[in-house]
C-alpha cells in the first residue's frame, strides 16, 4: 500500500459524506430556481440529516433485522467503494477491490439489501417499490459492466485506476467511438440507477410512480438518515465514477499536499458540473412510463454492447 | 494528416454512424427518426471526407460535398414534406417487433455483422478495412427496419439506412469507386424515394392509410 493509496483512502470518503449532501441541496436549489421558487438553500439536505440524527430509532412491528440491517450495509458499501475509486489518487488503499467487477457487485449489494428491507415491511408499496427497483437493476447491472467493461479493453486490465491513469497518459482515447458509446451509456444507467427523472422522480410521494421513495416509506429517525445519505453518496459516487473514466484531468499521480489539494478541487468542480447538468436536464424532462423503462435501458445497452465491439473491431 | 489523427476521425465518424442506426431503432416518432437519418447523412460524409484528406483527391471530396447535400438535405427533405402530407396520427412508427426486442435484436446483428466481415478484413488490414463491421451492421439495422416497421415511411427510412451502409463500405473498402458510379448510385437512391414518395401518396389517396399491412387483398 503506497503512501498515496493512503491518502486517498482518506481524503475520498471524506470528501463523499460531507459533500455528498450539499451536492444534493445544491441540485435542488437549482431545480427551484429554474422552476421560480425561492428553494431552502443548498445547507437543506445537512439540516434533515441533523435532526434526523437527533430523533430515536423506530421500527415497524412485525420486521426483522433485515429492515434494520439495511441501511448500515447500503451505508457500509457505498463508503467502500468511496475509499477504493479512484476519485483524488490515481492509487488506490486497497488495489484489489478497485476492480470494476467488485464496484458493481458493491453497489449492487446495497440496492438489494434496500430492496430486502422493502420487502421485509410487508406493506403494499414495500413490496412494489422492491419489484420494480429490480426490474430497473436487472438491466442497469449488466449495462454498467459492459460499459465499463469497453474501457477496460484497450487498457487490458479491469482495475478501475489502471483504466483512470492509461486514460491520463493517452488523452486521444476518450474520443474514440468505443468511449463515446461508453459514455452515452453510463449516463442512461447513472441516471436510472440513482433515480433521477426520466425514470423516478426522486420528490415525489405519489404512490403509482415511486420507485426509491416506496422502498424506504417505513424508515424514520436515524435510519432515514442514514437511507438519505446512503443515496446522496451513491449519486456522488456515480457522478465522480463518470468524471474521472472520461474527463479523469486533475487527479493526483503523487502525494505531494498541493497536487491532492487540486485533486480534490477539481473532482468536486466535475461532480458539481454533472449534478447541475442533471439537475438542469430534470427541468426539461417528464418521467417515462414504467412499462417503457426496460427499452430505454435495452437502448442503453445495446449502445454498451457496441462499445465493447467497436472497441474490439476498431482497435 | 498524421496516420493517428486519421484512424481517430475514421473511428469517430464510424461510431457517429453506428450510434444513430441504433437511434432509429430506438426512437418512435417520424420526425425524430427522420432527423436521426439526416444526422446519419452528415457522419457518412464526413467519413468519405476524412477518407478524401487521407488519399488527398479532390475528386472524392466532391463526393463528400455531394453526399452531404443529397443525404443531409434533399433527402430529408423530401422525407418531411411527405410526412408533413400525412398529417397528424401518422406520426408514430407501429413496430411489429416491440423496440426493447428490436434493439437486442440489433446487439445480435452487431456480433454478426463482425463475425462475417472478419474474412474481409483480413485480406487487406488497414484502419479502414477494419471498420466494415460497422457498414455492414447499419446495412443489416436498416434490413431489419425494413422487415419490421409497418409505415411506409419508416421502411423508406430503412431502405435509406441500408443504402448508407452500402456506402460506407464501398469506400471504406475501396477508397473510392469514381465519381460517375457514386452519382449513378446517388441518382438512383433519389428517383427510388421519389418514386416511393408518390406511391405513399397515392396509396394514403386511394386507402386513407399508408399501412402496408392493411393491403392483403388485391382490388379492382
Amino acid at each position: 500500500m503506497s503512501a498515496l493509496g493512503v491518502v486517498g483512502g482518506v481524503v475520498q470518503p471524506l470528501l463523499v459524506v460531507v459533500g455528498s449532501p450539499l451536492l444534493v441541496g445544491m441540485m435542488r436549489q437549482l431545480r427551484a430556481k429554474l422552476e421560480g421558487r425561492a428553494g431552502p438553500g443548498i445547507g437543506q439536505p445537512w439540516r434533515d440529516l441533523r435532526k434526523l440524527f437527533a430523533k430515536e430509532s423506530v421500527a415497524p412491528r412485525g420486521t426483522s433485522e433485515v429492515f434494520r440491517r439495511a441501511p448500515l450495509v447500503l451505508v457500509a458499501t457505498t463508503l467502500v467503494v468511496a475509499v477504493v475509486v479512484p476519485f483524488v489518487t490515481t492509487e488506490s488503499a486497497l488495489d484489489p477491490v478497485a476492480d470494476l467487477f467488485a464496484v458493481v457487485a458493491l453497489l449492487a449489494a446495497g440496492t438489494v439489501a434496500l430492496a430486502l428491507a422493502g420487502l421485509d415491511t410487508g406493506t403494499a408499496f414495500g413490496g412494489m417499490g422492491a419489484s420494480r427497483e429490480m426490474t430497473i437493476i436487472a438491466l442497469v447491472e449488466p449495462t454498467l459492466l459492459v460499459a465499463i467493461f469497453a474501457l477496460s479493453v484497450p487498457v487490458g486490465s479491469t482495475n478501475l485506476a489502471a483504466i483512470v491513469s492509461s486514460t491520463l497518459h493517452d488523452p486521444a482515447r476518450v474520443i474514440s467511438p468505443a468511449s463515446l458509446l461508453a459514455a452515452v451509456a453510463l449516463v442512461v444507467v447513472i441516471v436510472a440507477e440513482t433515480g433521477r427523472l426520466p425514470v423516478d422522480n426522486p420528490s415525489t410521494h405519489l404512490e403509482l410512480t415511486m420507485v426509491h421513495e416506496a422502498m424506504v416509506l417505513e424508515y424514520a429517525g436515524p435510519d432515514l438518515a442514514l437511507v438519505e445519505l446512503a443515496s446522496a453518496m451513491r449519486l456522488s459516487v456515480f457522478l465522480g465514477l463518470l468524471a474521472n473514466l472520461f474527463l479523469p484531468w486533475g487527479i493526483a499521480t503523487t502525494a505531494n499536499p498541493l497536487a491532492v489539494l487540486g485533486a480534490v478541487v477539481a473532482v468536486a468542480v466535475k461532480v458539481t458540473l454533472l449534478g447541475a447538468a442533471l439537475a438542469v436536464g430534470e427541468v426539461f424532462l417528464a418521467k417515462v412510463r414504467l412499462f417503457r423503462v426496460p427499452e430505454l435501458l435495452a437502448g442503453s445497452f445495446l449502445l454498451a454492447l457496441l462499445a465493447v465491439a467497436a472497441s474490439f473491431f476498431l482497435a | 494528416m498524421s496516420e493517428a489523427t486519421y484512424t481517430q476521425l475514421l473511428d469517430v465518424t464510424c461510431g457517429g454512424l453506428l450510434f444513430t442506426a441504433v437511434l432509429v431503432l430506438w426512437r418512435k416518432e417520424l420526425a425524430v427518426i427522420i432527423r436521426v437519418f439526416a444526422a446519419q447523412g452528415v457522419a457518412l460524409a464526413a467519413l468519405v471526407g476524412v477518407v478524401a484528406a487521407h488519399e488527398r483527391s479532390a475528386e472524392l471530396s466532391g463526393v463528400a460535398v455531394g453526399l452531404l447535400v443529397l443525404r443531409a438535405g434533399v433527402l430529408p427533405w423530401l422525407l418531411h414534406r411527405a410526412l408533413a402530407k400525412a398529417g397528424p396520427g401518422r406520426r408514430e412508427t407501429r413496430p411489429l417487433v416491440n423496440v426493447a426486442a428490436s434493439l437486442l435484436a440489433a446487439a445480435v446483428l452487431t456480433l454478426l455483422a463482425y463475425a462475417v466481415s472478419q474474412p474481409l478484413v483480413a485480406l487487406a488490414p488497414s484502419p479502414a478495412t477494419h471498420a466494415i463491421p460497422v457498414g455492414l451492421t447499419v446495412v443489416l439495422v436498416g434490413f431489419f427496419v425494413l422487415v419490421t416497421r409497418r409505415r411506409a415511411l419508416s421502411q423508406l427510412v430503412g431502405f435509406l439506412l441500408m443504402d448508407n451502409g452500402i456506402t460506407a463500405i464501398g469506400f471504406l473498402t475501396t477508397a473510392g469507386i469514381g465519381l460517375l458510379v457514386e452519382l449513378g448510385v446517388s441518382l438512383d437512391v433519389l428517383l427510388a424515394v421519389l418514386v416511393l414518395q408518390i406511391l405513399t401518396t397515392r396509396m394514403r389517396e386511394t386507402f386513407g392509410e399508408a399501412d402496408l399491412d392493411e393491403l392483403r387483398e388485391l382490388h379492382d
